[in-house]
């Protein structure tokens, strides 16, 4: 229960960059760590204490695996995150080109 | 079980010092502190996959951050600003939002298996049925490829897309 | 972005290629052991990103792989889309996998039916595309120039 407790405050950390900093890496930043709280939920959720990872190395052996359902989940996440935070990443260079900074709020005064 | 506490708290301060810091550079290589130790608490809950995937992952990711700032500005001048109306009203409002999403989520986390016991309905069904139906070994990869091919298929499609979408942003013919 | 030191480049020569080996293995045993087309795609281009690294981002062989990752990129993705469109084609259901090809005897490297091929399409789409990110951060000079 408090193993969960300390995922969804790693998420509200992240949650904190993304709402409250003016810097645009720091909000890249806090995108990053929110999805590593996700993908860290999702694996604790699919632990089996005294359980084996789910590979069969023998045609009779006893099914005692962790849940692979979550991991699959996670497997595909991982690396669409990191596409979408380079994404994110190649905007911040177009934008610190155009406008020499990286301050949220001086951006919005120049638009003007 | 005590090792996965003090991974997590590991995880926690270094997510702190990471949006904190005033250098945007030792802000990357917390970020890497944050990913590794996600890598380790993989291997500790018995999921090789994800722990391959993320290392070399969270290697790239620190790459590209680390040109980014080489491209940018390494030093973040907000940091100790003056506070501005909106950004207070922004804070109050996070922080009752924050006070919510945890009563809300400790409910529904309690409605949760506990750790270490989960329910494994559909799994169970993956497991059984994994090598006699579709004939790999690894239960992941019979997951990911056929019983949840489609969701595969969009994830690929997906990241095509923003591989494509990062060199259209990026790339200098056709640009002024 | 410059090169970096003899030594450096001396290692790199020798463990670059045994990286991008092992990146190959994990994605052909991708049904048998931990690992698949995404693992063994990322690490694949972990080997390319350590060679651009060490030798520096202006050599020939880089430039001439910045025009042809992103074509590999998609011909990646046709292959994993051609495997799932294989079993609407011959039996009428998309991404039916066991009864085409027969399921092999397990623990062998050609069983799993179409399982293989959608890994070593989904690798070489991961890797293609990973190492194009990477390129157009850290290579821009070079990259895409007309």
């Amino acid at each position: 229960m408090l193993i969960f407790i300390s995922c969804i405050i790693l998420f509200l950390i992240g949650l904190y960059a993304v709402v409250a900093k003016r810097n645009l890496l720091k909000i890249a930043i806090g995108f990053c760590i929110m999805e590593y709280a996700v993908n860290m939920l999702f694996a604790l959720i699919g632990f089996k204490s005294g359980a084996i990872d789910p590979v069969i190395t023998k045609v009779d052996m006893p099914h005692n695996f962790v849940d692979p359902l979550p991991q699959a989940l996670v497997l595909t996440a991982i690396v669409i995150g990191v596409g979408t935070t380079a994404l994110f990443l190649s905007f911040i260079v177009r934008i610190y080109e155009k406008f020499k900074t990286l301050d949220v709020s001086e951006i919005k005064k120049l638009k003007g | 079980m005590i090792e996965i506490y003090l991974f997590l708290i590991f995880m926690i301060i270094a997510a702190v010092i990471a949006i904190e810091i005033k250098n945007l550079l030792a802000a990357a290589i917390a970020v890497g502190a944050v990913g590794f130790s996600a890598a380790i608490l993989f291997i500790i809950l018995q999921a090789p996959d994800l722990a391959i995937v993320q290392i070399v992952v969270e290697i790239l990711t620190v790459i590209i951050f680390v040109a980014v700032i080489f491209r940018t500005t390494d030093i973040d001048k907000t940091v100790g600003k003056q506070l501005t109306s909106m950004q207070i009203l922004g804070i109050v409002f996070y922080g009752f939002f924050a006070l919510l999403f945890i009563i809300i989520s400790e409910r529904i986390l309690n409605t949760l298996p506990p750790f270490g016991s989960p329910i494994m309905k559909v799994a169970g069904e993956y497991i059984k049925l994994g090598l006699p139906k579709v004939g790999g070994t690894n239960i992941v990869a019979d997951i990911i490829l056929d019983f949840r091919g489609l969701d595969t298929l969009g994830e690929a499609t997906v990241l095509f897309t923003s591989a494509i979408g990062v060199l259209a942003v990026m790339r200098k013919a056709g640009r002024k | 972005m410059g090169g970096m030191s003899l030594i450096v480049r001396r290692i790199t020569e020798i463990v670059c290629g045994f990286i991008f080996m092992y990146g190959l293995y994990i994605i052909l045993h991708g049904h048998l052991t931990p690992g698949g087309g995404f693992a063994g795609g990322v690490i694949i281009a972990g080997s390319l990103i350590l060679r651009v690294l060490a030798f520096g981002s202006g050599t020939e062989s880089e430039r001439m792989l910045s025009k042809r990752i992103p074509k590999l990129m998609s011909v990646g993705l046709l292959i994993f889309w051609g495997a799932a469109f294989t079993g609407l084609l011959m039996a009428g259901i998309f991404f039916l996998n066991a009864p085409i090809f027969g399921l092999g005897t397990p623990f062998h490297l050609l069983s799993a039916g179409l399982i293989p091929i959608c890994n070593i399409g989904i690798g070489i789409n991961v890797a293609a595309g990973l190492f194009s990110i990477f390129l157009a951060f850290a290579a821009v000079k070079y990259f895409m120039e007309e």
